[in-house]
């Protein structure tokens, strides 16, 4: 069977032309010499979900093995019966965020999936056990951030305070003195600002229809 | 890919194909009957505990039933069967080990775009959570690897959930769909007959492109000077390849495939360069690296095609034409998307432009390097026998149009580089999960989606048929006119090769010559078995097994040292393929 058969013929790697330019980490041409990564940003995404159950878990999941970086997230009820709302922060670099607001939109419990604008409402709740033996100091701090007094004994004071993230970061610094026990924040949750849709498509639920599905226009 | 929305059906024109309607009497009868309103002819599975009351219903139908020797295997089938017919495959298993069997299958099915419905057995409702008998977590094992999958809840609704996840299965992107039946749920009263299968509300896709995606694409294609295009399998899945050759054609544009879309432009065309990617053509790779101008049509830019994103088409402007929006700049950043069915899509980007691209230098170019880095293998007479000689053998002794399986590994890539397709759905193999001893088992479900008249080969490797050797008993029981050529270098092959070449040789665990004589094997099964150990003995073989009208088995005893080139080594440039080890 020796006859004819060379083998792999041709010039060797080093011998073929081959282009200059080349694609960052994301598959962006680029100009090798400048700036070739994006940096992470954070945002918010809204979406009405089908209110059936594991869809939690098939969003979680979702996020889990796609590697998207999930800093928090809220589920509860809409107007509309058998929907729910989930708003979840997420820090990813640009093509990232696009890529977790598409792979929401595919699974099958997602009616509508949007990001929020940088106006959008933005709120969390957050609850503090601090040691209870400067009640009047704690009070005033408490005050101070428009919280209120939940559970106050002998040892323990705990304070619930609402609002923006950096509210929230800024009050439970100040508690920090009275020394925190225990804390539990819900994460954000928002709606757009004024007139303006939190999720593509959605409508007011107070008819009781379904939202319309998004059309996964590009 | 509009054409699969045909799994959409109406119960009242399926019952023409249907001669006796399953009567739905209880869950069990309407989950056959649904299945035998989508058009489901046949399905694969194994029986077991939970699963039962299905079977039991499935004894009354006209639905063949093929069962398998394990799970696997029927997932497999499925898979494959459903590539051939272009309509999603049926599986069935029993809760617990037979869902978990039939996950490889299930992933693989979802890593290659292919419609599957899974019907598995659960514990009854009330047991769910307890730890039962052969309870399994199913619809949380297989979520990631499902486009969506339902857990039955009611024998009243269970029919039309079972034909939401088929129509699922076939929707846009296809993919596999799961329904986990309790038997209580099997087993309860209903008269419900389940309606016209439909997928979801939410999973609805779009197949008509918008205009301006249409009218920018159009634009980046008449300018380009080096178009270059790209056919993935979504091409051979929306049922686009004459569109995609017309395209091509008229326009005069270089065709390079994907693995999976083999077939889409015939090979022995000037203008197809076969496929590119880590064991793809120089000539391909070549393209890519050169093009300004990529069009790609239904691929998700998987890394064996790109390797090293940084050096993927690095002067492209690309040009992706995809279902599934997703896929668009996940992998290489899109600077033109075209979001809707393949075959739709390339109709309007044709329509739109003003004039083709003009690039006769550039084709000039491309047929150069088809010169320049021929497909060839070396075969001195004092070396053993060569696989790749084996797939051109078999090539030539069957017709045209014949289906090929394969496993995974280094036979799989000689198949794909030395078979020429030149019709798609032909080509049936484990691209994106790589699953070995995918081969037999997809054979069988080829076979059974197969006319009788056309030729399905599956091309093994030692170690991808030990995986599955049992599904040959099926092929033997149904008597399938299976050919099955196992390239025999008793090596896990592909593993050797990259032990031989980054891991100083150390050939751990890659020595399969404890393998046992396949034709003697094929034989206790009822198969029939060939040996061949030289070049004289080839074609005479090939020529009994077939001709023998049932499951033949050729072990191919082919040269153990044979390498898989040219190669991409894994992150590298495309342009920089390697010819030989001392390249890499």
């Amino acid at each position: 069977m020796s006859d004819n058969r060379k083998g792999l013929q041709g010039p060797a790697p080093d011998e073929r032309p081959h282009p200059d330019g080349r694609r960052n980490a994301q598959g962006i041409r680029i100009d090798p010499e400048a700036e070739s990564e994006h940096e992470p940003r954070r945002t918010v995404f809204s979406a009405i979900v089908e209110d059936e159950p594991g869809v939690l878990s098939r969003v979680a999941g979702l996020a889990a093995r796609r590697q998207f970086n999930i800093e928090s997230l809220t589920v509860g009820p809409t107007t509309v019966e058998g929907h729910s709302r989930i708003t979840m922060v997420v820090e990813e670099p640009e093509p990232g965020i696009d890529q977790i607001e598409k792979q929401l939109a595919k699974l099958k419990p997602v009616i509508s999936v949007g990001e929020l604008d940088d106006d959008a409402v933005r709120a969390e709740l957050v609850l503090l056990k601090v040691r209870g033996e400067d009640p009047d100091k704690v009070h005033a701090i408490t005050e101070m951030y428009d919280g209120r007094t939940l559970d106050a004994g002998p040892e323990t004071i705990t304070v619930q305070l609402t609002g923006d993230e950096r509210k929230i970061d800024d009050a439970v610094d100040a508690f920090r003195r009275f020394g925190i026990i225990e804390i539990a924040r819900t994460g954000q949750t928002a709606l757009a600002h004024g007139s303006k849709k939190t999720v593509p498509g959605e409508e007011p639920g107070t008819s009781g229809e379904p939202t319309k599905p998004n059309t996964n226009t590009q | 890919m509009s054409e699969r929305t045909a799994a959409t059906t109406d119960p009242e024109a399926a019952d023409d194909s249907t001669e006796t309607p399953t009567e739905v009497t209880s869950g069990s009868t309407a989950v056959v009957r649904a299945l035998e309103n989508a058009g489901v002819e046949t399905a694969f599975g194994v029986q077991g505990g939970a699963i039962m009351p299905i079977y039991d219903a499935l004894y009354h139908s006209d639905i063949r039933h093929v069962t398998m020797a394990h799970e696997q295997g029927a997932a497999h089938a499925a898979d494959a069967y459903g590539v051939v017919r272009g309509d999603p495959g049926v599986c069935l298993a029993t809760s617990g080990p037979g869902a978990t069997n039939l996950v490889t299958g299930i992933a693989d099915a979802n890593m290659d775009s292919d419609a599957v419905l899974a019907l598995t057995g659960q514990v009854p409702s009330d047991m769910v959570g307890s730890d039962a008998f052969q309870e399994t977590d199913t619809t949380g094992v297989t979520a990631p690897i499902t486009k969506h999958n339902y857990f039955a809840s009611s024998p009243d609704t269970v029919g039309d959930t079972v034909g939401e996840a088929f129509a699922l299965a076939a929707e846009g992107r296809p993919g596999p769909t799961l329904v986990d039946l309790p038997k209580d749920v099997s087993l309860n009263e209903t008269d419900s007959e389940p309606g016209p299968a439909q997928p979801p509300e939410t999973c609805r896709a779009r197949t008509d492109p918008a205009d301006e995606q249409v009218e920018a694409a159009a634009r980046a294609i008449e300018r380009a000077e080096k178009p270059l295009l790209l056919f993935g399998g979504g091409v051979v899945k929306a049922d686009a390849t004459e569109v995609a050759r017309q395209f091509a054609t008229e326009h005069q544009i270089p065709v390079v495939t994907t693995m999976p879309g083999i077939g889409a432009m015939p090979e022995d065309h000037e203008l197809c360069l076969s496929w590119a990617g880590m064991h793809g053509t120089g000539y391909a790779n070549m393209a890519i690296t050169h093009t300004d101008c990529l069009i790609a049509v239904g691929t998700r830019f998987d890394d064996r095609l790109t390797g090293g994103i940084d050096t993927f088409a690095p002067e492209a402007e690309v040009v992706h034409i995809d279902i599934d929006p997703a896929e668009i700049s996940k992998n290489v950043h899109a600077d033109y998307p075209v979001v809707g069915d393949a075959g739709r899509a390339i109709e309007r980007v044709d329509a739109e432009l003003d004039e083709g691209p003009d690039a006769p230098e550039w084709v000039d170019q491309c047929l150069a390097w088809k010169d320049d880095y021929p497909m060839d293998y070396a075969a001195p007479d004092n070396e053993p026998l060569k696989p790749q000689f084996v797939v051109e053998a078999l090539d030539e002794a069957t017709p045209d149009e014949t289906i090929v399986t394969s496993g995974v590994g280094q036979h799989q890539m000689w198949a794909a580089q030395y078979w020429t397709f030149t019709e798609p759905r032909r080509w049936v193999s484990s691209h994106g999960l790589g699953t070995m001893g995918y081969g037999l088992p997809a054979a069988i479900g080829a076979r059974v989606a197969a006319d009788d008249d056309e030729t399905v080969v599956c091309v093994d490797g030692d170690a991808s048929f030990l995986m599955t050797i049992q599904e040959l008993s099926v092929a033997v029981r149904e008597n399938l006119d299976i050919t099955v050529a196992i390239l025999n270098n008793e090596y896990i092959g592909m593993v050797r090769q990259w032990q031989d070449a980054f891991f100083e040789g150390r050939r751990m665990a890659a020595g399969y010559d404890w393998c046992p004589q396949f034709d003697k094997l094929a034989e206790a099964f009822g198969a029939r078995g060939w040996t061949v150990d030289s070049y004289e003995e080839v074609p005479g073989a090939i020529e009994e097994a077939l001709a023998y009208d049932g499951p033949s088995v050729i072990d191919f005893h082919v040269d153990p040292a044979e390498n898989v080139y040219p190669m991409v080594s894994s992150g590298g440039a495309n342009g920089k393929f390697a010819l030989s080890e001392d390249q890499l």
